[in-house]
């Protein structure tokens, strides 16, 4: 079965830096792929570069067997490609069921209308509303987005990931920054998406990474120094040395 | 309905009710204050769609204003002097006119502004009105920079714009359909992009909208509304000079805004009500002053020259210490 995203011969310098090395990557249909790596290891810039906000000096980007290197990122985006934010990225004067209701918008199309009234419109209004429910948030939709906690937005970008019913969702660090009880709620929420999306997921929580990956890569440098199940992993030489360290 | 549902409708029947009251017990000055009023209210309203709910801090909105006003004195112009025929004096024409190379030019400017954040948007959209001011004042046949005088109004079937409580409430009614527009734009979709943009841009596009066309349409719907107030300006003042373009006029429609409240429907209105009438005002009780000091101590010094100065000083204490300009006084008392 042919790749859902398939990255081949990735590379990204900034001035002398090399921020991605030479990085070859794939995410099958229904998996979810976790990428880890330590602090620096280039792994936003890789997210970048996938979502199209930054351009790669050469290598490929291939989705659903199109080249998308060069298409920009709303386009992207409408293909079926969603991201999150390791940096809680909302609209934060916005009300949460706005948050959400913007990004069924995206999907369901038909942004240039200029009449009806956007929050009465019952089609975005309930999609966005079961999508909260879906994340534990139905309570909050009426607060803005500012008012609620860094474990709460951390929800919120999954359910915006959710609304677009993109095939695949990349995730940036979902539980940057959050406390235990918070990790553990937002794994069993990865948990039952995982399988109806395809996921790259990019996270430094290893037991989260270990609990939910199918494929784990590891980024070392901008570069992918192994790749493989999550057993795999553990018992590579290679990775215990160079990121692991005296933890594996 | 909300307390500021109720608060918008009341200011709106007052400004349509006052203004002729004024009128019809002798005080005509005031229904034209109240006109100049509504017409840079209109103007205001259609800045806050950009500023206030788009955050695209244009600085060269007078230019609109201008375009609009010259879109019906110079077809006033060659009617007079050339014997055009009397199409040149219908006022669909000078509309239709003002609307459409308002949003031609909007539609250009802005391609090149929105690729430009920041800092650099505010200096390359005054850039472009500055042109604009510099172009009219180089041809001499409409004036130059002394200005022209438009010598007939805007004709309408059944409207007569020389009678000012007509003018008045040509300008009126489309103060409030204006606001009804905006209302509705914001609201919808499309206003949801827009306002999103302006919260989180670079989220907005990665959730799949391309945010510079969102802003370009709004952009235009903005300066083609300014058209629109133009060509009412110009029917009132029935004389356009550049001076009415020039970056100060830009910035006082930006303060107007400002002072009345971004991202609110009324807030503008109430912007442009407070700036006109505390320009009368201030210079009206200076003068009184003037006079006393004059009785009194027989100190004959001109203060009503200098108004601007209590005039800024009161700007910045209600841009520094209130919070949403004067919207934001009525919606704190909601809290």
């Amino acid at each position: 079965m042919a790749a859902l995203l398939d990255i081949s011969g990735l590379n990204k310098s900034f001035g002398g830096i090399k921020a991605t090395d030479d990085l070859n990557l794939s995410v099958e249909p229904g998996e979810l792929h976790a990428i880890i790596g330590p602090n620096g290891a280039g792994k936003t810039t890789l997210i970048s570069q996938l979502c199209g906000l930054q351009r790669p000096d050469t290598g490929a980007i291939r989705f659903k067997g199109r080249d998308v290197t060069h298409v920009p990122p709303h386009r992207r985006a409408r293909l079926g490609m969603t991201r999150s934010y390791q940096i809680t990225s909302l609209i934060m004067e916005m009300s949460v069921r706005d948050n959400i209701a913007l990004a069924v918008q995206a999907r369901d199309g038909h942004a240039f209308r200029f009449i009806a009234a956007a929050r009465k419109d019952r089609r975005l209004r309930e999609q966005a509303d079961a999508l909260l429910a879906r994340v534990g948030l139905q309570a909050k939709a009426d607060m803005k987005a500012v008012a609620l906690s860094h474990g709460e937005h951390r929800h919120m970008e999954i359910a915006i990931a959710l609304a677009s019913q993109a095939e695949l969702m990349l995730l940036d660090e979902p539980m940057a920054g959050l406390g235990s009880e918070e990790t553990k709620a937002m794994v069993k929420l990865l948990k039952g998406i995982k399988g109806k999306h395809s996921i790259l997921l990019i996270e430094h929580d290893m037991d989260a990474v270990f609990a939910l990956a199918d494929r784990i890569s590891v980024l070392v440098y901008g570069h992918i120094i192994a790749t493989g199940t999550p057993d795999d992993i553990r018992s590579n030489s290679a990775v215990q040395q160079a990121y692991l360290g005296e933890d594996a | 309905m909300t307390r500021k549902t109720w608060i918008t409708l009341a200011a709106m029947v007052a400004l349509a009710v006052l203004p002729p009251v004024f009128y019809w017990t002798g005080n005509a000055f005031y229904l034209d204050l109240a006109t100049r009023l509504t017409i840079l209210a209109i103007a205001a309203v259609s800045l806050n769609l950009i500023l206030g709910y788009g955050g695209l801090i244009s600085f060269g909105h007078a230019a609109y204003l201008g375009l609009g006003a010259y879109a019906v004195g110079i077809p006033a112009y060659h009617w007079l002097y050339d014997g055009i025929g009397d199409w040149a004096t219908n006022g669909f024409v000078h509309i239709g006119l003002a609307v459409a190379i308002t949003s031609t030019f909007a539609l250009i400017t802005g391609a090149i502004c929105l690729r430009t954040r920041g800092v650099y948007f505010i200096m390359i959209t005054m850039a472009f009105a500055q042109m604009i001011y510099y172009l009219i004042v180089s041809i001499e046949t409409y004036g130059g920079d002394d200005g022209l005088v438009i010598d007939t109004r805007s004709e309408f079937p059944g409207l007569n714009l020389d009678k000012p409580l007509q003018l008045f409430g040509l300008a009126y009614v489309s103060l409030v359909v204006v606001m009804l527009l905006v209302n509705m734009i914001v609201n919808s979709r499309f206003g949801m992009v827009l306002q999103a943009a302006k919260g989180n841009n670079e989220r907005t596009v990665t959730l799949g909208f391309n945010t510079y066309i969102f802003q370009l349409v709004a952009y235009v719907i903005s300066g083609a509304i300014a058209g629109y107030a133009g060509a009412l300006l110009g029917n009132f003042t029935t004389f356009i000079s550049p001076e009415m373009m020039d970056w100060r006029t830009s910035g006082e429609l930006m303060f107007m805004v400002i002072l009345g409240g971004t991202a609110t429907i009324l807030g503008p209105v109430l912007g442009s009500a407070a700036f006109i009438l505390l320009e009368e005002i201030l210079v009206d009780s200076l003068t009184w002053v003037e006079h006393l000091l004059d009785g009194i101590l027989g100190m004959k010094i001109e203060l009503s020259n200098y108004w601007h100065l209590p005039f800024g000083l009161l700007l910045i204490i209600i841009v520094l210490y209130v919070r949403g300009g004067l919207m934001g006084l009525i919606n704190r008392k909601e809290d």
